[in-house]
């Protein structure tokens, strides 16, 4: 636990580092907007002069309406006069209006602000945002990597892994070996191994792609909080759908437990169901989410100064930052693997009293 | 606040994805590969039960020639024991035989000896005899060759005669 204290200093380090200086520096660099999604990948450069991907945009609203994010960001900016900074699309996108990264739909050529939010509709949002674009990159390498490490198998049969073969399939066998066959012990992981090396791989591709700072990295997915969320909701599903008589049991009628108690006890029960999922979900996102803010943080000082020279310190720190997150990518796909291997475990264990 | 607000496309576009690759993964990466690893740990155990199987025969082989090799040894032992024995019985009774032969042909060369000498006695007294008859065939013609001599001899005989 002694990472997690040291990581958690850090954490808090660098938000002290980081809160002044974005009240200071906001305009040059915004990290809370490099750790959330977009609808353009940036690369480089700032405002018109920058490089950026830009991305789809794919709205339903009356029928599905498909258009490039470029229609916003080089729409026109809204009226300076106003408080609040948004962008009126054009071409294709006009009608729209995107602030903070949302769509909605213009009222009178304008969006309304309520307390510092719109109050106007929004469309339903499907685009491929820089998340989704990464969700599919990382989806496609893991797919290319895997697939060709089931080649090799099929190819050679049963012998020993040669090539990727030899990288992946140590990866499979922990997972196996030692998330999914002590936690669901007799057999009953052949049924959820399956789901398992997949959270993990997926978990563990999008984590290192994360840290890699330019396309096709460097998009915060895994510390999003609706992949985690999706993910949690899984190991939930399968949670209660393999519970046996024997988890619900203890849900309902906890052995032992006096019958007066019982009506404590069962909301406690199933505040509990939903607690250790959403521990999952909050696990993840910010450990990710946190790993990039440390390692923006850190750069930022350079920024935020002004002065190159201030790299002998922010280097040198976001390289150490950067290894410890490598280590976490790994560690956090293994404990959200483990922890579900655990919850489905806890439903399907036989009854042993 | 937005950091922590789920968006609905994403969650969308994850869903779909990951239910995608948990499909073909499952279908065609983690059953193909668990399945070759179980193979392949299942030839592995059984090279190895092979192996020490083998290694037993080995050994159990091993003891069973060092078995006959002390078998062989010993009868090689005892052949030789016995050859020898077999060797000074046979000398001794070579050494025997020509001691009684030997004697046997001493034997019957002393009779040969004895019988000859006999022989050589009888026939020398033989001739001893016609010898000295023949002798005193001639001392007797000798002496009576004259008659001073027969009359000699008369007188010797008479004289002999009458001192009788």
């Amino acid at each position: 636990m002694s990472l997690y204290t040291f990581r958690s200093f850090f954490a808090v380090f660098g938000l002290f580092l980081l809160l002044p200086f974005s009240l200071k520096a906001n305009e040059e660099f915004d990290i809370m907007h490099h750790i959330q999604d977009a609808h353009e990948w940036h690369l480089w450069g700032e405002g018109h002069g920058g490089k950026s991907i830009y991305l789809p945009i794919i709205l339903y609203d009356n029928g599905i309406k498909l258009f490039s994010s470029k229609d916003f960001y080089h729409g026109q900016k809204s009226d300076t006069n106003n408080t609040h900074e948004y962008m009126l699309g054009v071409g294709k996108a006009s009608g729209y209006a995107l602030f903070h990264e949302k769509i909605y739909s213009l009222k009178d050529g304008k969006l309304q602000f309520h307390e510092d939010h719109p109050t106007n509709h929004m469309p339903l949002d499907f685009s491929i945002t820089k998340n989704v674009l990464s969700l599919f990159i990382g989806s496609f390498l893991l797919l290319v990597i895997l697939l060709s490490t089931a080649r090799y198998y099929k190819k050679n049969g049963a012998v020993a892994p040669k090539g990727i073969a030899k990288f992946i399939e140590p990866l499979i066998i922990f997972v196996r070996d030692e998330v999914a066959i002590p936690n669901l012990p007799h057999g009953k992981h052949k049924k959820y191994i399956g789901f398992l090396t997949t959270v993990f791989f997926f978990i563990l591709i999008n984590n290192l792609l994360g840290m890699i700072p330019i396309f096709p990295g460097g998009a915060n997915l895994t510390g999003n909080i609706t992949v985690t969320f999706f993910l949690a909701t899984c190991t939930l599903l399968i949670t209660l759908f393999s519970g046996n008589k024997n988890y619900w049991k203890h849900i309902f009628a906890t052995p032992g437990v006096p019958l007066v108690l019982l009506p404590i006890m069962i909301p406690i029960e199933i505040v509990g169901i939903f607690t250790k999922p959403f521990a999952l979900m909050i696990r993840l996102f910010a450990n990710m989410t946190a790993g990039h803010i440390i390692v923006l943080a850190l750069f930022s000082i350079i920024f935020v100064n002004k002065s190159a020279g201030w790299a002998g310190l922010s280097v040198p720190m976001a390289l150490f930052i950067s290894l410890l997150e490598v280590l976490v990518a790994f560690l956090q796909a293994y404990l959200f693997s483990m922890l579900s291997a655990l919850f489905i475990g806890a439903a399907v264990e036989d009854d042993h009293h | 606040m937005e950091l922590v607000t789920p968006s609905y496309g994403l969650l969308f576009w994850t869903g779909l994805t990951f239910c995608l690759l948990l499909f073909v993964l499952a279908r065609f990466v983690w059953k193909p590969v668990l399945n070759a690893v179980n193979a392949r740990s299942q030839k592995i155990d059984e090279a190895l039960q092979e192996a020490e199987k083998a290694r037993q025969e080995m050994k159990n082989l091993h003891a069973e020639n060092e078995r006959i090799l002390k078998e062989a040894k010993a009868e090689r032992d005892s052949i030789i024991m016995e050859a020898k024995e077999a060797g000074t019985k046979m000398i001794e009774e070579a050494r025997d035989k020509a001691k009684i032969e030997g004697a046997k042909l001493i034997e019957s060369a002393r009779l040969a000896i004895q019988s000859e000498r006999n022989a050589a006695i009888a026939d020398m007294k033989a001739q001893i005899a016609t010898f000295s008859v023949e002798i005193a065939e001639n001392i007797v013609k000798e002496s009576l060759s004259s008659d001073e001599k027969q009359k000699s001899l008369a007188n010797k005989m008479a004289e002999e005669l009458k001192l009788n």
